[in-house]
């Protein structure tokens, strides 16, 4: 009786998971499957290819836009996210372990700023980086981006250093540990999946970004894919860049892909158990 | 190793409550204190400021003659063992017993012999590379004791370590705790809140209530000579009898019968502003069954009869539940530590006495039973101050002496 309700529930929750993967990922294959037509079978409405081609991405590649932007997008997202992680650890540490006065409405003002509308944001932003000589730069882009993912790093973080005892920490110091020693050699190892959970959604938020990286950026110095993807034209006018985007698009969520599956697999949850008690 | 010296500490928190009220202790070198009292009683607190863990809001706190108020725990040299362990989850037994030595930047084949030997004494030599999620509660509480002996310290500090383990583990753990206390002869504070603990470990205990020591003596000293209603209602189990007294005629007037009081507890009782009403206090083990009393000893007590409401056999003795009339015995000491054993709104009618009789009285419960109580061992409390009235120069001298 038991095992045939499971059975049905396995087979009603088996559907359901079908149901979402297939509605979330058909554009994604989609985009794959316009990615390797020609320009003549591009709008055939077929999904699976008649006729298969390398050529979009031989396009992409041989442009030395694509290429130029892809180094800005990994280089610009691999730095703030860097900053942000380690910025946010150290605040979220802070947050969740001591009580300092403005304690609050530090919490409050990063909620706040990631509340705020990106988009008005944008105009001051352009002038303030055109007078410092930051416009159209790495750290142009870098210095936003670290902005807005903080909150993000903080508020994740601290959640998870909460989850660790304090008496470890307490332990560690009564070991003779410094407290940037009990940080890193107790601490740290242990919020280590909230360190790669945040490193992934602040990577993922400064790789998609594309209002900043198109406001702030105006030459191939520091355009990043999103935006090079829109400046995609084709051989003359009359040709549609179509195919070359879709490749383009392809190339640019499998770093995302690689990214999230690399960390991943360090996300271990549990790693707390058998610190305290029995 | 160390002494630890205690000079009017007390600890006061940002929002005005104080949990510590001018401690004054003295450890000798290779002592074993405990610190026992109820929750909330502050004797954690006193712990952690002792490690370093919580500033000293006033006072001085002196280890081996220095005085180490601001110095970071690092720099005390003295190792803690905590109640949850706190081994680091992601370090093997092996690793989590190196840590301090580690930090110390004692080199590898020192570190290495050092934890062989800490291991072989507390027999973990087999788990050195588990992890602490793969050991059972009894291991992790001896990995903890490891990681504190591993560096030799001036001191360990011990918060109570076995309260996590069953009772059984429990009774075996406290003998491996006082053996390895007196074969390394480091000065120990332990806290716990278990009397029993207290009794058996330690050299010294030092009672507090509400931020404050009550009395700090050795375990035999504080069961019979307790300094007030307090000390005389944690220490001893099952606890001591309280009875409503009053006094009248020159007599004491009380659910037992009249107790006569010798001369000086009238001496004090006949002062101006001396309690009209007391607290009468007899140990369960004072009183015994009335036919079992030879002459020589009756004179020594008086009797009383009443009705036998439960009888626990213990094998050696028997536990012996009478119900008395009367009023209640009451005082906030007594409340606080209702509240604290988790019965304070577990009140019946009249008062039950508790008595450990011979295991040869043929007590048979609801019958009625005479039982005699040793005058010279019963206490008298003011209920207002809590102060035991029949001590003197220290020594309890019961009811009677001239």
């Amino acid at each position: 009786m038991a095992t045939e309700t499971t059975t049905r529930a396995k087979v009603r929750w088996g559907l359901l998971d079908v149901i979402v993967v297939v509605f979330a990922l058909v554009p994604v294959l989609w985009i794959a499957s316009l990615s390797f037509k020609t320009p003549a079978t591009l709008t055939d409405g077929k999904f699976i290819p008649r006729q298969w081609t390398l050529d979009n991405y031989r396009t992409i590649f041989d442009t030395d836009q694509f290429v130029r932007a892809l180094v800005n997008s990994i280089g610009i997202a691999l730095i703030a996210t860097l900053v942000a992680v380690v910025l946010g650890a150290m605040a979220a540490y802070a947050i969740s372990r001591l009580d300092f006065p403005g304690k609050q409405l530090l919490v409050g003002v990063s909620l706040l700023i990631a509340m705020f509308p990106q988009v008005s944001l944008v105009s001051p932003l352009f002038e303030i980086e055109r007078q410092l000589g930051l416009f159209d730069t790495w750290p142009g882009l870098i210095l936003p981006y670290i902005t807005f993912a903080l909150p993000l790093a903080i508020y994740t973080l601290s959640a998870f250093f909460k989850q660790i005892p304090w008496d470890l920490e307490k332990a560690a110091k009564m070991d003779g540990a410094t407290q940037a020693q009990a940080f890193r050699r107790v601490i740290a190892p242990l919020a280590a999946p909230g360190l790669f959970t945040t490193a992934i959604l602040v990577f993922i938020f400064c790789w998609n970004d594309f209002l900043f990286a198109i406001s702030l950026t105006s030459t191939e110095r520091s355009r990043t894919v999103p935006v090079a993807l829109s400046f995609f034209t084709g051989e003359s006018q009359f040709e549609d860049p179509t195919g070359a985007i879709c490749a383009a698009a392809v190339m640019i969520t499998i770093p995302i892909i690689l990214f999230v599956l690399f960390f991943q697999r360090r996300i271990v949850s549990g790693l707390t158990s058998g610190a305290v008690k029995g | 190793m160390a002494d630890i010296v205690l000079d009017k500490v007390s600890k006061r928190f940002p929002d005005g409550t104080v949990a510590v009220q001018d401690v004054d202790l003295e450890i000798a070198d290779g002592e074993f204190v405990i610190l026992v009292g109820p929750s909330g009683c502050g004797k954690s607190t006193t712990l952690n400021m002792i490690a370093g863990l919580e500033d000293i809001s006033s006072g001085e706190l002196r280890i081996a003659g220095q005085r180490v108020n601001d110095k970071a725990p690092r720099d005390r040299d003295i190792a803690m063992v905590f109640q949850s362990y706190a081994l680091y989850p992601n370090m093997t037994v092996r690793e989590n017993m190196a840590f301090p030595l580690r930090l110390a930047k004692m080199d590898k084949d020192a570190i290495n012999e050092k934890v062989d030997e800490a291991a072989k004494v507390l027999e973990l030599t087999a788990l050195l590379d588990r992890k602490p999620a793969n050991l059972s509660g009894g291991q992790r509480q001896r990995v903890a004791m490891g990681r504190a002996i591993v560096r030799q310290p001036k001191a360990f500090l011990m918060d109570e370590p076995l309260s996590n383990l069953d009772a059984k583990l429990r009774v075996q753990m406290r003998t491996v705790v006082s053996r390895l206390q007196k074969q390394l002869g480091t000065t120990t504070v332990y806290v716990t809140h278990d009397q029993t603990e207290a009794m058996t470990l330690g050299d010294r205990v030092v009672i507090m209530r509400g931020g404050a020591v009550q009395q700090v003596g050795r375990p035999q000293e504080l069961y019979d000579h307790p300094g007030n209603l307090f000390v005389a209602g944690f220490i001893g189990s099952p606890s001591m009898n309280f009875l409503h007294a009053a006094m009248e005629d020159g007599k004491l007037r009380t659910a037992l019968g009249d107790v006569p009081i010798g001369e000086r507890i009238r001496r004090q009782l006949e002062a101006g502003d001396a309690p009209r009403e007391l607290i009468l206090g007899v140990r369960p083990e004072h009183f015994e069954d009335a036919e079992l009393v030879d002459e020589d000893t009756r004179r020594r007590g008086m009797e009383f009869e009443a009705p036998v409401d439960i009888v626990e056999s213990m094998g050696s003795d028997k536990y012996v539940y009478f119900t008395v009339e009367g009023e209640r015995a009451s005082a906030a000491e007594l409340e606080e530590l209702a509240a604290d054993a988790g019965a304070a709104d577990f009140t019946g009618a009249g008062s039950s006495l508790v008595t450990r009789l011979s295991a040869e009285s043929p007590v048979a419960e609801g019958q009625n039973r005479r039982v005699w109580f040793n005058l010279e061992k019963i206490h008298l409390f003011d209920p207002a101050n809590g102060r035991n009235l029949t001590l003197h120069e220290g020594r309890a001298a019961g009811a009677l002496a001239d």
